[in-house]
């Protein structure tokens, strides 16, 4: 069944890639620490916190989270993920962003070519029925469709 | 977002490419939480959190190096987080041969952010704002910072306005001297929407109340009544210490940016309970309550009742004053306990120029005498790495619990293994 969803537009763009589900507050930098030390190239997510997504690629996934926690290198670690070519595909937040997680999104956006198209305010549901492996569609206007 | 003429001048290129593109980083940045209006940074200092120069993070080196060539320096000043090495640090060969090859940019970045706008050489420490470093921002002062655990103390404890921004945002904002106006900045945004009832018979672990704290209220404001029972009405040393301790760990384990102390912190002193928008919940906190935080955090060691090999104090850093109380406690411990060294290797870390301090009384030789280490390390740094996350680390830290595999225990606790009490894990026990 196909569901869609509104958000609100942070980064724009249009990508169409699997969905990668965390119920729980995405921890950027324990996220990404192993992929960047031992040069992984998929970023399989190495946070032994987050039961969703450990040893998960991230890497081109529609990564569906709530908000992200942690350090406050979280806005550079996503920076580096994007030059590093080892960024998801783009950033679906149900609840409004954080700090953080705008800080990287944006700076991807300005300061590399690869950006990630990052919406927020998705909604509760639309974590309610995403799932793993789904296939996500981004429109530039912040529209979301799950099938 | 309404631009002054200079700063729209900047956002066209007036002053080149990329400070065009790091005023437009933060037009969008503040744009996202609805900033009308960018406002003067006008502290003395600001502070960054990338002390490391990991060597897998080519990308920040490369674009530290593009605002370089482009002139686009800090107009002020900045400290920095503590360095991630120090070779007084217990390490083994094999330790020591990653942090070298994990670290291996770290000179480096240091001349890059010499060339940036570094105060000076012994600038790296989480606790900027002591008296010895020499950041301490005054009340009401926009700040353009980053780490959390600072953040929330110049906010909270200083009265200084500053957003938990990330990483290189919160240089853009040193860089250019104006930062968007939202948030935190805004006194709209330091309202409390909870109300936090201290309730306990005993003055709660700073850390522990902290953690709940942190947890209960993750990115809001609390006002948080009752502690002035414990801490007094003044904040002096012996406040502002526990109020470190306790920010940190409302910052780590949620993501708190400023908390209001009934009857202590300047705002909740000057405006009291308007401080608290309408509609706030309530969070009722007793004993019991810190006791079920507590049993909560997970042991993720190998072996939950492994003999600790390290311990870390100071996370964030140690004040002067939380260094000489650590000195007289524990050597009066091992007095007690007829022993001569620690029974857990530990260390204590400060800023640079508090160890110096440190250095200059005759506690400094006391510690030492103990077998404890002092630095200025950042013990994040040093356990965030595959081979220090599988030793049984422990620490009195509650932020260093929640990055790390390190396992916490109160002050108390810390002080009975290290001085080797019988019964403790340092004593072959179960603690």
């Amino acid at each position: 069944m196909t569901r869609t969803f509104t958000g609100r537009v942070v980064v724009p763009g249009a990508v169409k890639a699997e969905a990668l589900v965390t119920q729980a507050g995405f921890n950027t930098l324990a996220s990404f620490q192993k992929s960047f030390m031992f040069g992984d190239k998929s970023a399989k997510c190495s946070d032994q916190n987050n039961a969703d997504l450990y040893g998960k690629p991230m890497h081109g996934k529609a990564l569906c989270l709530p908000q992200t926690i942690g350090s406050t290198t979280g806005g550079m670690i996503l920076y580096c993920a994007a030059k590093l070519d080892r960024h998801p595909a783009c950033l679906l937040f149900s609840k409004p962003i954080d700090s953080l997680a705008a800080a990287g999104a944006i700076l991807a956006g300005v300061w590399t070519d690869v950006p990630m198209p990052t919406i927020d305010s998705l909604g509760d549901e639309f974590l309610e029925v995403v799932k793993d492996g789904m296939k996500v569609t981004v429109a530039e206007d912040g529209t979301v469709t799950v099938e | 977002m309404l631009l002054t003429e200079e700063q729209q001048a900047l956002f066209d290129g007036a002053k080149g490419e990329t400070i065009a593109k790091i005023v437009k980083t933060l037009v969008m940045y503040g744009e996202c939480f609805g900033a009308e209006r960018m406002v003067p940074v006008n502290s003395k200092n600001g502070h960054l959190v990338t002390s490391f120069g990991l060597s897998v993070m080519k990308p920040v080196y490369e674009l530290m190096d593009e605002l370089i060539a482009a002139g686009a320096v800090s107009e002020q000043p900045f400290s920095v987080d503590p360095r991630p090495l120090d070779k007084n640090v217990p390490a083994n060969f094999l330790q020591n041969i990653f942090f070298k090859v994990m670290y291996s940019k770290q000179a480096d970045y240091e001349v890059q952010l010499g060339k940036l706008g570094l105060m000076n050489t012994d600038a790296f420490t989480c606790t900027c704002y002591m008296d010895a470093v020499g950041n301490k921002p005054l009340e009401g002062e926009v700040l353009s910072w980053a780490e959390s655990s600072a953040v929330v103390y110049a906010n909270s404890v200083l009265g200084a306005r500053c957003n938990r921004n990330s990483g290189i945002i919160e240089l853009f904002g040193s860089i250019v001297g104006f930062v968007p106006a939202f948030g935190l900045l805004t006194d709209e945004g330091r309202k409390a929407t909870w109300v936090v009832e201290v309730d306990t018979v005993e003055k709660p672990e700073a850390q522990v109340l902290g953690s709940a704290i942190g947890m209960k209220v993750l990115e809001e404001v609390p006002y948080v009544r009752g502690l002035d029972k414990w801490l007094g009405g003044e904040l002096d040393e012996g406040a502002c210490d526990y109020l470190k301790d306790m920010g940190a760990a409302t910052a780590s384990n949620g993501a708190v940016g400023l908390y209001h102390i009934a009857g202590l912190t300047p705002e909740a002193k000057r405006l009291g309970d308007a401080l608290i928008a309408e509609g706030a919940q309530v969070y009722k906190v007793d004993d019991a309550e810190l006791r079920r935080v507590r049993d909560g955090y997970p042991v993720i060691w190998k072996d939950a009742a492994a003999k600790p090999v390290l311990c870390f104090v100071g996370c964030p850093h140690l004040s002067l004053g939380q260094l000489s109380a650590w000195t007289a406690s524990l050597t009066e411990a091992l007095a007690r306990n007829g022993r001569q060294k620690v029974a857990v290797p530990v260390v204590f870390t400060a800023a640079p120029k508090v160890v110096e301090e440190f250095k200059a009384t005759p506690d400094y030789q006391r510690l030492l005498g103990t077998g404890a280490v002092v630095s200025s390390i950042c013990p994040l740094m040093y356990m965030n790495n595959p081979l220090c996350g599988k030793k049984p680390v422990i620490t009195s830290s509650n932020k260093l619990r929640t990055y790390t595999s390190a396992r916490y225990h109160p002050d108390a606790e810390i002080l009975a293994q290290i001085a080797g009490d019988a019964g403790t894990a340092s004593e072959g026990g179960v603690s």
